[in-house]
């Protein structure tokens, strides 16, 4: 055939995954296990188990992610629940509204947050990082559960009634339990990132709180590559930890309509 | 058949209802008694499952009343009333294992977690699902989730079980065995059941008593053996197994006359020679060779071997065709004698003998009736602006394939073969009947445009 075997079409994304995913993979782990003077050694890890300021941002940085996650759960539940239950035009209207200001770069937001920040004379620092991380967040929480809610089968809630069921009830027993593929969805989607954000926490907090991003983009960009790198392979591993946690809660959301 | 109050567990009072303003259920009133075996039958769109909607409590009733266990219960919620039900697609949890299915109206109960074992394991063994209790649902096949379906309503201990169609999504081998089931199950419980089906055979199999229902109102309650051998009307007849429905003129009480000839039959009380429909079973016929101790003859157009009987396709010399089941066959192009003994002919009241409709003179040649200006010639002898009754022969309302050539377009929605002619029932875009005969073959649901000649429309003072 004139194109040749099909399977050869995928050569371009496979060179793509090795070139720019599986190469960058094996240089951060070759260069976190590789001293200053070059050379195999622990150092990179050993540096960072002695600094205790390096250990405290992490740990700061997993509890904004929580805070962040924790709230956006709050608010967001609400809300997708508000608009899975309202007339499908006008909450594909909102959602849309939800989802539009995820068409600006974030960092424009971000320094439009700022800007706000200052026009209502409100004190940057932590209260503003939370702000602005719910803020930026928010929707990847709405949408996977908008979109789980949307899907619940209208007769489950009609037998839950059925069988005795008070509408508090119908909640806890049927809908919140038939909604958790959406909302482990929308945890992935707000904490994993918000572990490594760097640029919301320097812009809302004039650089005075560090998040554990911004320790490993000021260690590669002062030339600390292998450092940098050792930093890159932890938050790789607590990555790769929550998602193993996740992975069975992340299958069946994929089953039934959720983002990850 | 009406119940005696006392032993009835759920009365409904001119029920009615309507979604966006169409109206789905009609003056509705039923009485279902305790322990009794219901079904509400009709094809598809009747209102049956709106019907069973209301007594589940999914819907509110715009209009009536709703009794069950003797407490009003019309705007009462699902949660609070005495009745489960077993839905069309099962709706079984996927969250919970089967234990949990079936544990969740008793877990909202607060019993202990001794009694709910308990009773969840004794309606595992009514349904035949021993040893099922911590499998997934979704590992179940058809069958079992329906058992689960039922095994999580029964173990609530209802006065009523509501069935929505609970065999539809199974095939056909699996359908018949879950009838027995059920059947077996009602007997046991001793509660009653209320089975909504669009299958008449699964109704006459099941049920203590049947409602037929059509376009939203009843057209016959009864036993299964007055539904077949006593159709009230020709929808009954036609719908509930294979029946040959014909125009018949009552001669006189015991005597009526249809396909040509005159019989013998056992109904009176009709006005005479009052046209009635006459409706006989295809095995109620008999058919054999020797002409002379025939009532009347035909000739056999088509024989086809169903398993237990043949089915034949028999046409009379007058034009008639007749549906006849026997155990012998007769060859194609034979001819044969026919005989139908009296008790075997149903007599039934015509619903209508033209149709008429409210109408309004417009002018010297113009008539509006069903929404539409109709020329018409006996609009001259009436004065303009009053008001009229208009009446059109059956025959002379004219279809057309093409919606434009008519006056006004609408869809078949039901029609009956007549042995000679079929009668059809054409829905109008302003959503009226209107009735007409004809050779010509329609399908259900066809869009036709209907137009009626001005020297046809009859009219007469309001």
């Amino acid at each position: 055939m004139y194109f040749g075997k099909r399977r050869n079409w995928s050569i371009p994304y496979v060179l793509f995954l090795v070139f720019f995913v599986l190469v960058p993979l094996a240089l951060i782990v070759l260069f976190a296990f590789t001293s200053e003077a070059g050379g195999f050694s622990f150092e990179n890890f050993r540096k960072f188990l002695m600094h205790p300021e390096a250990m405290n941002i992490l740990i700061y940085s997993i509890g904004v992610a929580l805070i962040t996650t924790i709230l956006c759960l709050l608010i967001g539940y609400p809300a997708a629940y508000i608009l899975s239950r309202m007339e499908t035009s006008r909450a594909r209207l909102l959602v849309m509204l939800f989802i539009l200001p995820m068409w600006i770069n974030f960092l424009i937001r971000t320094l439009a947050t700022v800007a706000l920040f200052d026009f209502l004379k409100l004190p940057l620092g932590e209260g503003a990082l939370l702000f602005g991380m719910v803020y930026n967040f928010l929707p990847f929480m709405i949408y996977p559960i908008y979109n789980i809610l949307l899907k619940t089968d209208q007769n489950l809630i009609e037998a839950a009634e059925d069988l005795g069921a008070n509408p508090r009830q119908v909640f806890f027993r049927t809908i919140l339990p038939l909604s958790y593929p959406g909302i482990t969805s929308g945890i992935m989607m707000v904490f994993m990132p918000v572990i490594s954000t760097f640029a919301i926490a320097e812009l809302l907090t004039i650089n005075n709180i560090k998040l554990f991003g911004t320790t490993l983009q000021e260690n590669i960009y002062n030339g600390m590559w292998n450092y940098g790198a050792a930093l890159s392979l932890l938050m790789l591993l607590l990555i790769g930890i929550i998602s193993l946690l996740n992975t069975q809660g992340s299958a069946r959301a994929a089953e039934e309509g959720g983002l990850i | 058949m009406q119940q005696k109050p006392d032993t009835s567990i759920i009365t409904v009072q001119h029920l009615s209802h309507a979604f966006g303003g169409k109206t789905v259920l009609k003056d509705i009133n039923l009485s279902i008694g305790k322990g009794e075996f219901v079904t509400i039958l009709g094809p598809s769109g009747c209102g049956k499952t709106t019907l069973m909607r209301l007594i589940g409590g999914f819907l509110k009733a715009m209009e009536g009343k709703i009794t069950i266990a003797g407490k009003d219960m019309t705007n009462t919620p699902p949660h609070l009333r005495p009745v489960n039900t077993v839905f069309q697609r099962y709706a079984l949890f996927p969250h919970l294992n089967v234990f949990g299915n079936i544990a969740f109206g008793l877990n909202l109960k607060k019993l202990t977690q001794e009694e709910i074992k308990k009773r969840v394991m004794h309606v595992l063994k009514i349904v035949t699902m021993t040893d099922y209790e911590e499998r997934d649902v979704d590992t179940l096949s058809g069958g079992q989730q329906q058992r689960v379906a039922i095994a999580r309503a029964i173990v609530n201990e209802p006065e009523v079980l509501l069935l929505d169609e609970p065999l539809a999504a199974l095939d056909l081998k699996m359908r018949k065995d879950m009838q027995m089931e059920i059947k077996a199950m009602h007997k046991k419980l001793g509660i009653s059941f209320v089975y909504v089906t669009h299958d008449q055979e699964e109704a006459l199999t099941l049920s203590d008593r049947i409602v037929v229902m059509r376009e939203g109102e009843i057209q016959q309650i009864g036993t299964p053996a007055q539904i077949y051998n006593e159709p009230e009307n020709s929808f009954v007849a036609d719908f509930i197994g294979e029946s040959n429905i014909l125009n018949g003129i009552m001669i006189k009480d015991r005597f009526v006359e249809f396909a040509g000839h005159q019989f013998e039959c056992v109904d009176k009380g009709f006005g005479l020679h009052e046209p009635v429909d006459v409706v006989i079973r295809p095995e109620d016929i008999y058919i054999f060779e020797k002409l002379e101790a025939a009532q009347f003859t035909g000739k056999v157009t088509s024989s086809i071997f169903k398993g237990v009987h043949y089915e034949m396709m028999v046409t009379t010399p007058e034009g008639f065709e007749f549906m006849i089941q026997d155990y012998n066959s007769f060859d194609v192009g034979q001819t044969v004698g026919m005989l139908v003994k009296p008790f075997d002919i149903q007599v039934m009241k015509k619903e209508r003998l033209c149709n008429t409709f409210e109408g309004t003179v417009i002018d010297k040649s113009h008539i509006r009736f069903l929404g539409n200006n109709f020329k018409c010639d006996e609009a001259q002898r009436y004065e303009s602006g009053a008001s009229v009754k208009v009446s059109v022969d059956f025959r002379n309302v004219i279809l057309h394939d093409n919606e434009e050539d008519g006056m006004l377009s609408g869809s078949v929605s039901f029609i009956l073969y007549k042995g000679d002619h079929y009668h059809l029932t054409v829905l109008t875009e302003g959503d009226e009947h209107i009735f007409a005969d004809t050779n010509d073959i329609w399908d259900d649901g066809d869009r036709v445009g209907i137009s009626i000649s001005p020297d046809t429309i009859q009219v007469a003072n309001d």
